[in-house]
């Protein structure tokens, strides 16, 4: 097209007639009002109602919530839970990816569905198989007992139910993906001489590199998150074995909601930082 | 390695990766579940029928599935609303809208449940509203029900969303000229098309609340026979140290959820048949 | 049912998408609106449909406005390039939609829906597909079932957009030539939307030839081939060569060394460009005290009846295409690389 001119008598555009297939203006704008209406009670004050509760008190009380001996201990144990489940579920997830989408063979669709089944578990039930297995009275109980070690109440339970509920978020993501992309780059890498590591490395992840990272940002936040499989294997033993959910908990049942919520605040915070990253990947992903 | 169907392929890495999998599947997830069901077996059936039938347990039953049914009917609802303002009409802040929902998936239970508490509370912002009409919101059932309804209304929007937008305009355009108005195209060709993503999201939803535990607890009031949900009670066991008294309940919701996920996995399969069908 | 659209305007941001355009469809014709890709056929497709608005002008069904009219009241069978079925729906049901949709005190019996629905079946030659879904269809059946539906609604006027677009050689020939025939047993009012010359000139009573939002022409299939008005619907209705010469009374003077060759266009004296089809271009061997442009043969390829010869001018200019006869070319025995003179019979000619 030439003529790229605007001409000031199309600016204003006479409509006389709504598009074929739209609705009238007042419709839409009850139905944009009734949709915001519904996300505002359930998504939008109750956010805006963590930060008003933490803050309420004044800066002063939220800042010796946070800075509290018990409150870092949790934020350690947080983060030392994730940073050790996040990479094992991350591997694990390639590794699955890998066999999954690059090859055939029978059961795949079988052992898709095992991948998923720590979603359809509940999470206090995530909690109680741990118990289970390696409480006092589960099938490796005595034994630790007899060799004084400790799974359950202790940092390595918190960190197995952490594994399990976080299982299936990177596999999940990549195994769609690099069943869309299929196996012609990955041949032409082996052709052309690369080893199966090379191809993986320079081929294979370069090629899912938001889709992984997607998953990882996911299964961090519930890493970080989880409440009800962490607090079945807990113990709640203060600045040992609770996490920052955890710690949230004991400090709402005993009436100090003002810590309460600044403890709240920063997972909330943590959960803005991980809608964020997720909005910017899946531009990224878009491209 | 013999399992593989292909006669032939180049890459590498087949039994490692899968052998790896399988290992760590087996580890994580598959042994430590079995325990559930092996640790039933400790039990004889009258007992274990006894444990998972006392009418405790059957009002905890009664709570966990018809408020996790009902606030799946409201996000079923409410998420194609959701669904359909966000991929049809332009309205401002629609973009920080559409992050937004996923909140529930990202804010931990425990700070959900503390909020809603909050708010719903008889002195709470919206639990005052309600207040002056005795309807009490938050340590009630109905609290259970606004929980899980939070907890579960992005899966609805998520699996509906990407259907309409795929979905031609021309389908419209054609109703529009055979004389359909707007109501009669959205009820006989936009949602027979929607159908499927709709109970998709509406299983999804309900399948997260009947295990939901971190959200409910904080503002269900967790009164026996009232507003106990089943998760609770099996806590509450195992607190006991009733094992498998918590076990035997763990294994009735385990079951469920199963059925779940194969109806999940079906009613998934019947809404890539119906997009792909041209 | 005449249509008339009168100084119809239509922008899409700064795009003119229509641009001033107005046109008269005769009852009971069959029109093709025809154009290359963006030139505003299907826009102005969708506007007498109703599937689009205008920003100024008017649409006129049988002199009355229906400007402002809602595509649902203004009883148009639109059929679409994908053909848009309901893919959730039988094809009975299908074909039926238009009628079920109807207020309750104008919706049909049961007992007559079913019987319009076979009708229209048998019409289209699909009564026995009734039953089936719409992806268990090829592709020239499910768009004779979009027409069946279309025709349910018993519409005024028949809007097709590019109907066998989306289909491949053989069967878009046969679905031509059956759509020519139900045309001529049902005369009603169609327009149809193409970007194929061959499409719109074989099967449509008269082409409307659309570029960058206006229309160009508007004639019977031989009045636009025979006499485009400029360039672009020459260029546009089939292949041709370009050479830039002078006009002199009914002569042009083309190439560097001014060959004259009879014309007939716009120009009477002056520079002008001279366009000549394949099938008006002369090869003949050199000899003394004969007049053409020199040229090597650069490739032959013989399709079917003809055989394509691909020329390269000596003064450089830009390479000639000639369609010769089979039997013609066997005379000549060319062979690529030999020296040829070249002479168009005949150009036509628009202003340089």
């Amino acid at each position: 097209m030439t003529e790229a001119v605007l001409d000031p008598r199309f600016t204003l555009p006479v409509r006389t007639v709504e598009k074929a297939t739209a609705e009238p203006r007042w419709v839409r704008l009850v139905l944009i009002g009734l949709a915001l209406a519904f996300l505002g009670i359930f998504l939008f004050v109750p956010l805006a109602a963590v930060f008003y509760e933490a803050l309420r008190k004044g800066v002063g009380v939220y800042w010796q919530a946070v800075i509290e001996p018990d409150a870092l201990a949790a934020v350690r144990l947080t983060l030392l839970a994730a940073a050790i489940s996040v990479p094992l579920n991350l591997v694990f997830g390639v590794a699955a990816a890998w066999a999954i989408a690059k090859f055939e063979f029978r059961g795949k669709n079988l052992l898709i569905t095992l991948i998923d089944l720590p979603f359809s578990v509940s999470p206090v039930i995530a909690g109680l198989i741990f118990v289970l297995v390696f409480g006092l009275q589960g099938w490796f109980g005595e034994w630790l007992r007899d060799h004084d070690l400790k799974i359950i109440f202790a940092v390595p339970g918190i960190v197995l139910a952490t594994i399990f509920v976080t299982f299936p978020f990177v596999a999940r993501e990549l195994i769609p993906l690099m069943q869309a992309q299929g196996t012609e780059e990955e041949e032409a890498a082996v052709v052309l001489g690369a080893s199966g590591w090379q191809t993986l490395w320079r081929v294979t992840l370069p090629n899912v590199k938001w889709g992984l990272l997607y998953g990882v940002i996911l299964s961090n936040a519930r890493a970080m998150g989880e409440f009800g499989a962490v607090s079945v294997v807990s113990g709640h033993i203060r600045g040992l074995t609770n996490t920052l959910p955890l710690h949230v908990e004991i400090l709402y049942n005993e009436y100090q909601f003002a810590a309460a919520f600044a403890t709240a605040s920063l997972l909330a915070l943590l959960a803005l930082v991980t809608l964020v990253l997720k909005v910017w990947v899946e531009r990224r992903f878009a491209d | 390695m013999s399992l593989a169907l292909r006669r032939h392929t180049v890459l590498p890495g087949f039994g490692i990766a899968l052998g790896f999998t399988l290992l760590y599947l087996s580890l994580i997830v598959l042994i430590p579940l079995s325990a559930t069901f092996l640790k039933t077996f400790s039990l004889t059936w009258e007992a274990f029928w006894t444990a998972v039938t006392a009418p405790r347990v059957l009002a905890s039953y009664r709570l966990t599935f018809g408020a996790s049914f009902l606030a799946a009917g409201i996000n079923a609802v409410f998420g194609l609303l959701v669904a359909w303002v966000l991929v049809r009409y332009r309205f401002p802040g629609k973009r920080i809208v559409d992050a937004f929902v996923d909140l529930p998936f990202a804010l931990p239970t425990a700070v959900a449940g503390i909020a809603l508490a909050a708010v719903y509370s008889t002195n709470g912002w919206i639990g005052s509203l309600f207040a002056p009409y005795g309807i009490k919101i938050a340590f009630t059932p109905l609290g259970v029900l606004v929980a899980l309804t939070f907890i579960g209304l992005p899966f609805v929007v998520r699996t509906v969303q990407p259907v309409l937008e795929d979905l031609e305009p021309e389908l419209e355009e054609a109703a529009a000229t055979l004389g359909a108005s707007r109501l009669q195209t959205f009820a006989k060709i936009v949602f027979p098309t929607l159908l499927p993503a709709l109970l998709t999201g509406f299983a999804l939803a309900f399948a997260r609340a009947i295990g939901e535990y971190g959200s409910v607890i904080f503002i269900a009031g967790n009164l026996p026979m009232v507003s106990e949900i089943t998760p609770l009670l099996i806590i509450t066991k195992l607190e006991q140290y009733d094992y498998a008294g918590a076990t035997a309940l763990a294994v009735v919701m385990l079951l469920i959820s199963f059925t779940l996920l194969l109806i999940i996995n079906l009613l998934q399969w019947w809404a890539r048949r119906r997009r792909a069908a041209p | 049912m005449s249509i008339e659209v009168k100084n119809v305007n239509r922008r899409f941001g700064s795009f003119a998408a229509l641009d001033d355009v107005s046109l008269e469809v005769q009852t009971g014709e069959l029109l093709a609106l025809l154009g290359p890709s963006g030139s505003g056929k299907t826009t102005l497709l969708r506007v007498i449909a109703g599937l689009e608005t205008v920003d100024s002008g008017q649409v006129l069904f049988h002199g009355e406005d229906a400007t402002s009219q809602h595509v649902r009241e203004r009883r148009v069978g639109f059929v679409f390039q994908h053909y848009a079925l309901f893919r959730h729906m039988s094809i009975f049901e299908n074909v039926a939609f238009g009628l079920r949709v109807r207020p309750k005190q104008e919706r049909p019996s049961e007992s007559e829906i079913r019987r319009k629905v076979m009708e229209l079946l048998e019409l289209v030659q699909l009564d026995w597909l009734a039953d089936r879904y719409p992806h268990q269809l090829s592709g020239g059946q499910r768009q004779r079932i979009a027409l069946a539906r279309a025709l349910a609604v018993e519409p005024r006027v028949l809007l097709l957009d590019e109907p066998f677009g989306a289909l491949d050689a053989k069967v878009r020939k046969e679905l031509r030539t059956w759509l020519r025939r139900l045309h001529d047993e049902m005369h009603i009012t169609s327009v149809f939307v193409t970007h194929d010359q061959d499409e719109a000139l074989e099967v449509s009573d008269r082409v409307v030839v659309m570029n960058e939002g206006r229309i160009q022409q508007v004639g019977t299939p031989q009045e636009v081939y025979d006499h485009p008005v400029n360039a672009f619907v020459y260029q546009f209705l089939g292949n041709v060569n370009l050479f830039h010469g002078r006009m002199d009374e009914g002569t042009a003077l083309i190439g560097p060394a001014g060959l004259p060759v009879p014309a007939h266009g716009e120009v009477g004296v002056g520079a002008a460009v001279a366009y000549a089809r394949p099938h008006d271009i002369e090869v003949v061997r050199p000899k003394l005290g004969e007049l053409g442009i020199a040229a090597r043969v650069e490739h032959l390829l013989a399709v079917g009846p003809i055989v394509r010869v691909d020329l390269r001018p000596d003064d450089s200019g830009a390479p000639i295409h000639a369609e010769i006869p089979r039997d013609q070319a066997a005379h000549l025995a060319l062979a690529a690389g030999d020296r040829v003179l070249v002479r168009p019979r005949q150009v036509r000619v628009f202003a340089a």
